[in-house]
């Protein structure tokens, strides 16, 4: 069983001050093997938070970091899966779901995590799934109206993942799962 | 010289232990034999060896200690004696033939102890004989201890309340009467001591007293733990009477360190209810005595003792106990006109303290406090003091930290006149604890008028107060201090539009003062903060709210783009061209479509003169076409111009691959699922097109400069492209160039120049696959991908 946070879309201090506290307190040291963050940190402060949290971090590029190091696309496996990471904002139209399925198909990965919009969603498209966090502050957007914060635990173990999906809702944190299980190993 | 003496009194320290040990032994012989006679004799000789005067009081100590030891077994024996039939009586008589005074007091103290304990007599009248006896030292080295002996002898003896040698009528006041008594002539002889030896060693005579202070404290402890001490007869007899002993010992070292001990050993509803006492004595001590911190420390337990629970607060306004404070600190201010200014604060700090955990309600009592430190530090230059700047900190972090809320700080008037007086770094180090308090405690400041008291309070942040100040600073400290005030932005919210709308202007107007280094921190939480605000207007009527005054999404965009402006003299255009694209989406939700169009505008200026990094041109075209593709407000004039511009940027990328995928993506520019009227599936195809040419190129040019061919990957990429519209109905794609695509990718990939490629395999495996999975879907989109010869 490996847990996996992915979480973006932060723009601290842009757009939000900090993390929500609730969501700081449940993020505590020791409990998460891998963070993946699909980008807008965007200091270094922010980076050094999540360092904190696993020193295992992944970080793609949003348009508005202020390092400009960090990879446009990344993948990694972890246990049977493998995952990808986009900031998303480079796949037009944003947040359309098939062009997402492009992206997944060309990095040929289990799981595509990307961020941009804002807006929480976890779709199964054809042997994956493509993921998107939300934005960790709940942080300004031109794409999604009303955003509230959220951000995403995978628990992997074995040929399942269970998406937790966390989400602030008026000061109270509310959690949804998503079961997925990989069926074919074709991939591999 | 020094060397020499030292090594002197270590000789002569175990000289005087050898024969205190040698005498000692013939005692003990003589106890167990029970020889009264000669015991009296050896612990007389004993005795003596504390009337030594060439031990300095730490080795004197050290030799008493030994003495006191035997002293114990001396009194055991006595107390034996008596029970054995001997009068206590005569070996009270008995013990005053020793030939010297020093051991004849000793023992006569013993026997005292013993004596009292028998309760043949009065403990009153022993006690008070044994006191008036001792004044038959008066060396005062000898003296202290021989009376510190008594002390310790006579302390569970006292006739106090409830204690068992309580006598009949009014016993306690003997009591006090005995320790009182005892503590002046020991507070004399200590204060005496200054005097005795060569002037040249004043400054070590004074550390080795200071060293004996704890001896006359002792009595003060004492007095605290007589249990008859009442408030009345403290505030009556003891009290006075110990201060009046302390103010006329005129000694500085003495003043200062029994003004502390009876602040520490008496408790604190006693403090409170002889206040005035207490604070009259001040002004009379010695001037050289540290009152400040005297009174620091009071404060201090008093301010304890207020948070100790509500029920004592009464007690407090009772007796007045700000106000008398406040007047003793200013006496006291006034009187040393010497007073370091950082003494100064520090009593206003401790005044201050105070005076939140007692009076939180009464705010003109601590502008009163902070007017007065004003008072006080005006007419002086910047405060460099390390010390006084330390103080002023805390004296002005106390308010904000009590009241956990800026907005009580910013209604003190006097709170930003203190900060005046601070030098830059200082400044600079309250406006960052004044930043972090607002973001602890979650503060919201949602007046305009409050936001420029509160940007003037941290103007340290704000703009340079010391041009040179900000040479020395590191960039990362730099950086973190920006960002702190860039998230104190998004703190200041109003609710109400008009408001809201006052605020941005005020921060507007202070931001612009930071210079081009603050304004890419400053100015991008703004614009969100204002976008927030747009957004909240969104779709309200201007016709209908009419008033010319009101604020409206038009207005906004005004100021918006002003401070997007200001960027320019910078510049940071990437960061500038992606507030005005984030504009131009809000213009686009508010159905601005002329505002909107400027936005773009302004953005492709910035693009086409500004933008020359060829990595900040892919990302900015992306961000231009990803907006491009989402704004529904132009019409078709508008939309023609800014696509056609946007393609052209796309083809004209430096590097080859980045222009295929931007023209690629410029393809979802003409063809909107959502919009009717923007279906145009020839320009689809000829945005698909002009990237296949220029995957055809970069595949050219790969065979021409390295002899194999380069990857296949963006004709895969194209090919997922042609599968999207195509997916969508897009007439003008069809299955043939579907087919014919994956003809030319094959034939690419098993070609005589092909390289090898595990990623362009594996893409074109999962597309293949894809359209697989799309067949068998079945239903419409299964019937189109059937047409589809894999």
């Amino acid at each position: 069983m490996v847990l996996v946070l992915a979480l973006g879309d932060l723009h601290i201090p842009h757009r939000a001050p900090d993390l929500p506290a609730k969501f700081k307190s449940m993020l505590v040291p020791g409990k998460i093997q891998h963070v993946i963050c699909t980008g807008n940190l965007c200091t270094k402060e922010v980076h050094d938070y999540l360092k904190t949290v696993c020193p295992d971090l992944h970080i793609t590029r949003g348009e508005y970091d202020e390092e400009t190091r960090y990879p446009e696309t990344k993948t990694l496996t972890i246990g049977q899966f493998k995952l990808g990471v986009c900031h998303g904002h480079q796949v037009i139209p944003w947040g359309d779901l098939d062009s997402l399925a492009m992206l997944q198909r060309q990095l040929d990965v289990d799981i595509l995590v990307t961020g941009h919009t804002h807006q929480f969603t976890a779709y199964k498209h054809e042997a994956g799934v493509v993921i998107n966090p939300g934005s960790a502050t709940g942080a300004f957007s031109s794409i999604t109206y009303d955003v509230n914060p959220s951000f995403v635990l995978m628990d992997i173990d074995g040929l399942r993942v269970v998406v937790y999906v966390y989400e602030l809702i008026d000061g109270e944190v509310k959690v949804d799962k998503i079961d997925f299980k990989k069926t074919t190993t074709a991939t591999a | 010289m020094i060397a020499d003496g030292v090594e002197d009194e270590e000789k002569w320290l175990s000289a005087g232990i050898a024969g205190l040990q040698q005498n000692a032994f013939y005692m003990h012989r003589a106890l167990d034999s029970n020889n009264l006679k000669d015991a009296l004799k050896y612990s007389a000789q004993m005795l003596s060896e504390l009337r030594t005067s060439r031990l300095s009081p730490h080795k004197y100590y050290e030799l008493y200690m030994r003495a006191f030891d035997e002293l114990r077994k001396l009194e055991l024996f006595f107390k034996e004696e008596t029970s054995r039939g001997c009068s206590i009586v005569e070996l009270y008589e008995l013990v005053q033939h020793a030939g010297n005074i020093l051991p004849r007091l000793y023992l006569l103290c013993t026997v005292g102890s013993v004596y009292i304990k028998s309760k043949e007599a009065p403990a009153k009248d022993v006690l008070k004989d044994l006191v008036e006896m001792c004044r038959g030292i008066q060396h005062p080295l000898r003296g202290l201890f021989l009376r510190s002996y008594l002390s310790q002898v006579s302390r569970d003896k006292l006739p106090d309340i409830g204690s068992e040698y309580e006598g009949d009528a009014d016993t306690v006041m003997d009591a006090v009467e005995f320790v009182l008594q005892n503590f002046t002539e020991m507070n004399k002889l200590w204060v005496r001591m200054q005097h005795q030896g060569p002037t040249r060693e004043k400054e070590k005579r004074e550390k080795e007293r200071s060293e004996l202070r704890d001896l006359v404290g002792k009595n003060l402890h004492v007095l605290s733990q007589i249990e008859g001490v009442d408030l009345e007869m403290y505030k009556e007899i003891v009290l006075p009477r110990v201060l009046e002993q302390v103010v006329n010992c005129k000694d500085e070292l003495a003043q200062y360190y029994l003004m502390d001990c009876i602040i520490q050993v008496f408790p604190d509803e006693y403090h409170l209810q002889t206040l005035e006492t207490l604070l009259n004595a001040c002004p009379q001590l010695q001037p050289s005595v540290d009152v400040k911190t005297v009174l620091a420390r009071l404060m201090e337990r008093l301010s304890n003792y207020a948070a100790s629970g509500a029920e004592v607060l009464p007690e407090f306004f009772q007796v007045e106990a700000f106000a008398k404070l406040n007047n003793a600190i200013g006496k006291v201010i006034e009187a040393q006109e010497n007073m370091p200014i950082a003494g100064v604060v520090t009593l206003y700090a401790s005044l201050l303290t105070f005076t939140l955990q007692v009076h939180p309600d009464r705010l003109d009592y601590i502008d009163q406090i902070l007017g007065a430190c004003v008072k006080k530090l005006s007419g002086k230059e910047k405060l460099d003091d390390r010390q006084a700047t330390k103080q002023i900190v805390a004296l002005l972090s106390a308010p904000l930290e009590k009241y956990k809320d800026i907005d009580t700080a910013l209604k003190l008037l006097n709170y930003p006149r203190v900060m005046e007086y601070l030098n830059a770094r200082t400044n600079k180090e309250m406006a960052n604890v004044i930043i972090q308090n607002i973001m602890k405690n979650k503060t919201c400041i949602s007046t305009a008028e409050k936001v420029d008291a509160l940007f003037e309070l941290i103007k340290g942040l704000i703009r340079d107060l010391d041009e040179d100040l900000h040479d020395e600073l590191d960039e990362e400290d730099f950086k973190e201090e920006q960002n702190s005030v860039a998230r104190l932005i998004q703190m200041l919210h109003s609710d109400d539009p008009e408001e809201m709308s006052k605020i941005i202007h005020t921060v507007r107007k202070h931001i612009l003062t930071g210079g081009r280094k603050r304004l890419p921190f400053t100015v991008p939480p703004l614009i969100f903060s204002s976008l927030k605000l747009v957004r909240r207007l969104e779709g309200q009527d201007e016709s209908v709210s009419g008033n010319e005054a009101s604020t409206t999404p038009k207005k906004i965009f005004q100021i918006v783009t002003q401070i997007i402006e200001s960027l320019s003299s910078i510049p940071v255009p990437e960061l500038a061209l992606g507030l005005y694209l984030q504009c131009a989406e809000a213009a686009n939700d508010c159905d601005l479509e002329p505002v909107a169009y400027e936005f773009f505008t302004q953005a492709y200026i910035l693009y086409e003169e500004e933008i020359t990094d060829s990595k900040a041109q892919v990302i900015c075209i992306h961000l231009i076409i990803g907006t491009l593709q989402r704004m529904h407000v132009f019409g078709v004039e508008n939309r023609d111009a800014l696509t056609h511009k946007a393609t052209g940027y796309s083809a004209k990328l430096l590097k080859k691959p980045d222009q295929c995928r931007a023209v690629y993506a410029c393809s979802h520019l003409f063809w909107l699922d959502e919009h009717d009227r923007i279906r145009d599936g020839e320009r689809v195809l000829l945005c698909l097109k002009r990237a296949l040419r220029i995957a055809n190129a970069v595949q050219q040019m790969a065979t021409a400069t390295r002899g194999s061919g380069g990857s296949v990957v963006l004709f895969i990429e194209i090919l997922n492209k042609y599968l999207y519209f195509y997916e969508k109905g897009v007439s003008q794609i069809t299955v043939e160039s579907i087919q014919d695509l994956i003809e030319l990718i094959r034939s690419e990939m098993n070609g005589d120049n092909a390289s090898s490629d595990p990623a362009a395999d594996a893409f074109l495996a999962s597309t293949l696959r894809y359209i697989q999975f799309q067949k068998d879907k079945g239903g419409a989109v299964g019937e189109r991908y059937e047409l589809i010869k894999v």
